[in-house]
């Protein structure tokens, strides 16, 4: 909530859209996954 | 709509998002330098191989090698500077906003690694603790704090998933700087002492380079930016402020130094699991109680701690975003409530030789670990407001240096102490358990004493971000 809504902030001039947000959560989620996949299969090694 | 072209390009002016931005795409850009930094938890990655540069055999180190404990006072080097670098840029980064943090973020982080490296070509120690935790501890810090208050102003309708997601990447990112240290310092091996100098410099580009996806992505929201259709959440409003407190103010209050406190015990309590994980479940699990051949292998140690930084990552996102629904104090009520009675289980389930339900108990008990760091930003911005809320939750991270100080040091002098009146197995990590459940009891008390802020310490009159930080 603004508590000074007639504050009139300056904001860049560039939107954004659905596929760069896609795209983004690609370029963490890879790496992501990569790790959580290696730590998965290393703790397979408990259940064997 | 103002002109900033003439802005200077990591000015905060020039990260306000234009109308239609997508909120979705501020996640990514947090979990970019969260992925990166957690890399620290992963340090003990290089423990060995550090204490072997002049020996080159891990199994028999030179007498001039480093020690462990030298090695390891450079972890606890990076995890103090994080507190006290998050505690002293907090109300800068505000000002600034989250892209010049970012941005120096990713050079300590980077320049740390660097620095390390030329450490470890010289074989000075020093230069390892200034580079890595010194430098890289500062890196730590700012860089931890600042996707936060952004994140909370682009979601007040889910803070809890927001903050969640990212701090959940710290929980990750030791899941990859540990396989991704490992295959470069196999690459490495034939080039230079274990392949860390190397390693080091490849690492300190690769993150650098990583974090600025974070750095040149993080929008904020204009000032009378909020979601479509939002309405504050009524159900939990006694406990969420419509207020604005100062980081100064705020840690004059009472509900600072309780949140303080929560911190502090829930993450001493995380430490005594994780630090004696490996430990504790092959010498309670061993071939001499379970019977040859049965015991739990350090290869199954290994997984047992491996499948703990599972849970610990999901818990940060799965109990941040429960807080959402249930409210932060009664979420706290629950790690600490359900925390007491799941760590006096520990002993009980070990001398029972029940292992599948120790497993269990313990992943449990790391998921609200983790969710205790995950859930305290949007608890913080529930009583004080969005105002400084990166710079209070970076004075609050100083109870967690203190915790990684006091934990491992309760753990091991009541395990040395066991050790020394002849008990093995369970009983010798018992009292461990016994004392951290203790500490819950004081965690426990400690939220159901949050109430409240006094609106005597609220900012008069309107604010705006940019006076945030004066």
């Amino acid at each position: 909530m603004n508590p000074n809504p007639n504050t009139t902030a300056p904001v860049a001039t560039e939107a954004s859209s659905g596929g760069s947000a896609v795209l983004a959560w690609l370029y963490v989620g890879i790496p992501l996954a990569w790790g959580v996949s290696q730590t998965f299969m290393k703790a397979l090694a408990l259940f064997k | 709509m103002a002109d900033t072209s003439a802005a200077p390009l990591l000015d905060r002016s020039r990260t306000i998002a234009p109308p239609g931005y997508n909120r979705w795409l501020v996640p990514p850009a947090a979990l970019a330098i969260h992925l990166a930094i957690g890399q620290a938890y992963a340090f003990s990655v290089f423990n060995k191989p550090l204490g072997s540069l002049i020996s080159g055999d891990p199994a028999n180190p030179a007498p001039t090698d480093w020690t462990p404990t030298q090695i390891g006072f450079t972890f606890s080097i990076a995890i103090v500077l994080l507190g006290l670098s998050a505690a002293l840029f907090g109300k800068w980064l505000e000002r600034v906003g989250p892209r010049k943090a970012m941005l120096a973020a990713s050079l300590c982080f980077g320049g740390g690694f660097l620095i390390a490296a030329l450490g470890v070509s010289l074989h000075n120690i020093w230069l390892v603790y200034f580079g890595y935790g010194f430098v890289g501890g500062i890196g730590l810090g700012i860089g931890y704090i600042s996707p936060v208050s952004t994140l909370i102003k682009w979601f007040p309708d889910r803070k809890g998933v927001a903050t969640g997601m990212a701090i959940m990447g710290f929980g990750g990112g030791a899941m990859i700087g540990s396989p991704l240290a490992v295959a470069l310092m196999n690459h490495f091996k034939g080039s230079a002492p274990q392949g860390v100098a190397p390693t080091f410099i490849a690492m300190g580009i690769i993150y650098l380079l990583f974090m600025q996806f974070g750095v040149w992505t993080i929008r904020v929201p204009a000032d009378d930016w909020k979601p479509a259709g939002y309405v504050p959440n009524e159900e939990h409003s006694a406990l969420i402020t419509t207020g604005n407190v100062s980081a100064d103010n705020a840690i004059k209050t009472p509900q600072f130094w309780l949140l303080w406190v929560v911190l502090l015990c829930n993450v001493t309590a995380g430490i005594g699991v994780l630090e004696t994980a490996s430990p504790l479940i092959q010498e309670t699990f061993s071939d001499a109680a379970m019977g040859a051949g049965r015991g739990v292998t350090a290869a199954a140690a290994a997984g047992f701690v491996g499948l703990l930084s599972l849970f610990n990552l999901l818990g940060r996102f799965f109990w941040s975003s429960a807080s959402d629904k249930l409210g932060r104090k009664p979420t706290y009520l629950i790690y600490f409530g359900l925390g007491v009675i799941l760590y006096a289980l520990i002993p009980t389930l070990g001398h029972g030789l029940q292992l599948t339900l120790f497993v269990v108990v313990a992943c449990v008990i790391i998921s609200m670990y983790g969710g205790g760091f995950a859930t305290a930003p949007a608890f913080l911005s529930d009583l004080f407001g969005k105002y400084q809320v990166g710079a209070i939750h970076g004075r609050l991270l100083t109870a967690w240096s203190t915790a990684g100080v006091l934990g491992p040091l309760i753990v091991h002098l009541l395990h040395d102490n066991a050790k020394e009146k002849g008990l093995v197995g369970a009983a010798a990590y018992q009292n461990v358990f016994y004392t951290m459940a203790g500490l819950l009891v004081v965690g426990f008390l400690a939220d159901l004493a949050v109430t409240a802020v006094n609106e005597k310490y609220q900012e008069k009159g309107p604010v705006t971000i940019e006076a945030g930080g004066h």
